[in-house]
């Protein structure tokens, strides 16, 4: 016997998968080099590093106004998703009922179409109820997308936890109610707060669905692309910078509670996105 | 276990919500499809004209041709990069491999835009990477033709959409018994003949799934055509966002969002069809 496939060495795969990771991050990285240029965002070398951008950044009310309306938004789809998604991980879990499989695929579909599909038959049904466009109606846009993600998310954690301590409470003369609250949404914990994060992510740096639904408030996205049709500056540089950092910390916990107790057979099946 | 109270109490909110707010959007758009508009006021009268101008129009046709072009390139580009990547975390990553995973799954969800835009600042004639060729005297005049065409949608999207397609590939790989592997190797088989005979046919499942993500999602994109694509780089979803804006035309717009959506769907299902027939038991 030779030894084990994955410890040989094959030095031209290294490289290649070398430059795949680069490409991947590269641009990320001369984004944020050149938040810290004081000529510009183009140009080589950058020259002339300075903190201005940033300070110019901090002291940009309309910036800071488009951050609280995002994570207004954010929160209350992070609220919508879960219970719902909780919900329906449930019934798709426990329940029988004609049309589960489409409604299983409806459920799923905002996360496998475009964005533009889906925003633009929200805002034909926002014009159709007679609302008009707000933050609320980009709320319940990213709320409903994200039930998809929510739904996932929790149907996986379902199946990975110990169902007969669920059996042992109803056996034992708990309502279904109380075996809910009492067994079910505890060992769920975990799941709901990995969920709650990934979910208040992809609300915050949502842009497709979004911009079919805005009204006159800005989320910051929305905000940056109003921008970037004026003309570039360091400032976005900079604010592109801190989303950047704040979506990676996010998304890292977010991997690492997921992971926690996992094998890495589960891990791989839930990671398919 | 459970009663069928609860059951129904369980499932009526969410079959309710996802009935209000996603079937009947999407049911508002297919009946938009079969709309018309005239002198700038939606008439509810059915007809299939919508469908005969999409068909009819070179225009239309000439934009969709464009957008399966550009949706085929990010396609073959996303699995040229990412099916070594992720043989290599599969096969040869030792003990990085959590670590270049963690690598490989982060960006996967972090900011669209953030990405996009990156690219724009790199591409552009004043941009980072004419800078650059200046810079080592490759060129004396900025490059013009890297912002602003279809070559700069190709490789945005390409960039945003390789880690989609590495996670499923990934994810076979790691599935494929490394008996199987080893077997093939002790038979005599080189590396090459076992990889091309064992491990890839093993893997079309995973591959037919991460080329199904990034045509489908390439396909329906308008913010990348907006960043980088300028008039040359329009995509059909550009088209479909101009008629829901200054061109007013919803049920045209609505008619080809029809269009994008049987494309998406009959390419998921296709795939879905043929993962089970290539799959691995």
């Amino acid at each position: 016997m030779r030894g084990r496939a994955s410890t040989r060495r094959a030095p031209l795969l290294t490289v290649y998968a070398a430059l795949v990771f680069v490409f991947i991050y590269l641009p990320v990285v001369v984004l944020i080099l050149y938040s810290f240029n004081r000529d510009g965002v183009g140009g080589f070398p950058p020259r002339h590093l300075t903190l201005d951008w940033y300070r110019q950044l901090f002291a940009d009310a309309q910036i800071w106004d488009a951050v609280v309306n995002s994570l207004i938004v954010a929160a209350g789809s992070v609220a919508l998703s879960l219970i719902l998604g909780l919900l329906a991980a449930l019934s798709l879990d426990l329940a029988t009922f004609p049309g589960k499989a489409l409604f299983r695929r409806l459920v799923l579909l905002p996360l496998i179409l475009p964005g533009i599909i889906t925003g633009l038959s929200l805002l034909m049904f926002a014009v159709f109820a007679g609302a008009q466009l707000s933050l609320l109606t980009v709320f319940l846009g990213h709320g409903t997308a994200l039930i998809s993600v929510a739904t996932t998310e929790l149907f996986a954690g379902l199946q990975k936890l110990d169902r007969a301590q669920e059996e042992a409470s109803l056996d034992l003369g708990a309502t279904p109610w109380q075996t809910f609250w009492r067994v079910t949404l505890p060992n769920l914990k975990l799941s709901l707060f990995a969920a709650g994060l990934l979910i208040f992510t992809l609300s915050m740096d949502e842009i497709a669905i979004t911009f079919f639904l805005i009204g006159r408030d800005n989320t910051l996205p929305l905000e940056i692309w109003g921008r970037l049709r004026r003309g570039i500056t360091p400032e976005i540089n900079a604010v592109s910078t801190l989303i950047f950092a704040v979506s990676v910390a996010l998304i890292v916990i977010w991997y690492r509670v997921r992971t926690r107790g996992l094998g890495t057979e589960a891990q791989e099946l839930l990671e398919r996105p | 276990m459970y009663s069928r109270g609860y059951k129904t109490l369980v499932s009526l909110p969410p079959l309710f919500w996802v009935g209000l707010f996603l079937l009947l959007p999407y049911a508002l758009m297919l009946a938009h499809s079969f709309w018309a508009v005239r002198d700038g006021v939606l008439v509810r009268q059915w007809n299939l004209d919508n469908y005969v101008t999409l068909f009819s129009k070179p225009v239309y046709v000439g934009v969709l041709l464009r957008t399966m072009r550009i949706a085929t390139s990010v396609t073959l580009c996303s699995l040229l990069l990412g099916y070594p990547l992720a043989y290599y975390l599969s096969f040869h990553a030792g003990a990085r491999k959590e670590l270049l995973y963690q690598l490989v799954i982060v960006p996967l969800w972090v900011s669209y835009l953030v990405r996009g835009y990156a690219w724009k600042t790199i591409l552009g004639s004043k941009g980072v990477l004419n800078g650059f060729l200046q810079y080592l005297h490759l060129t004396q005049e900025p490059v013009a033709f890297l912002l602003y065409s279809p070559f700069a949608v190709v490789l945005m999207l390409t960039h945003i959409y390789t880690p989609f397609v590495v996670l499923p590939i990934y994810a076979t790989l790691e599935h494929i018994p490394r008996p199987l592997v080893e077997a093939s190797e002790d038979l005599g088989a080189g590396s090459a003949q076992t990889f091309l005979r064992v491990i890839l046919p093993l893997s079309i499942p995973g591959l037919l799934a991460g080329a199904t993500f990034a045509f489908v999602l390439s396909l329906g994109d308008f913010l990348a055509p907006l960043l980088v694509g300028g008039a040359s780089g329009t995509m059909i979803a550009n088209v479909v966002q101009s008629l829901f804006g200054a061109a007013y035309d919803w049920p045209l717009g609505a008619a080809i969002s029809v269009g994008i959506l049987m494309i998406t769907i009959s390419l998921l299902f296709l795939s879905e069809r043929l993962e089970k027939r290539w799959s691995f038991k």
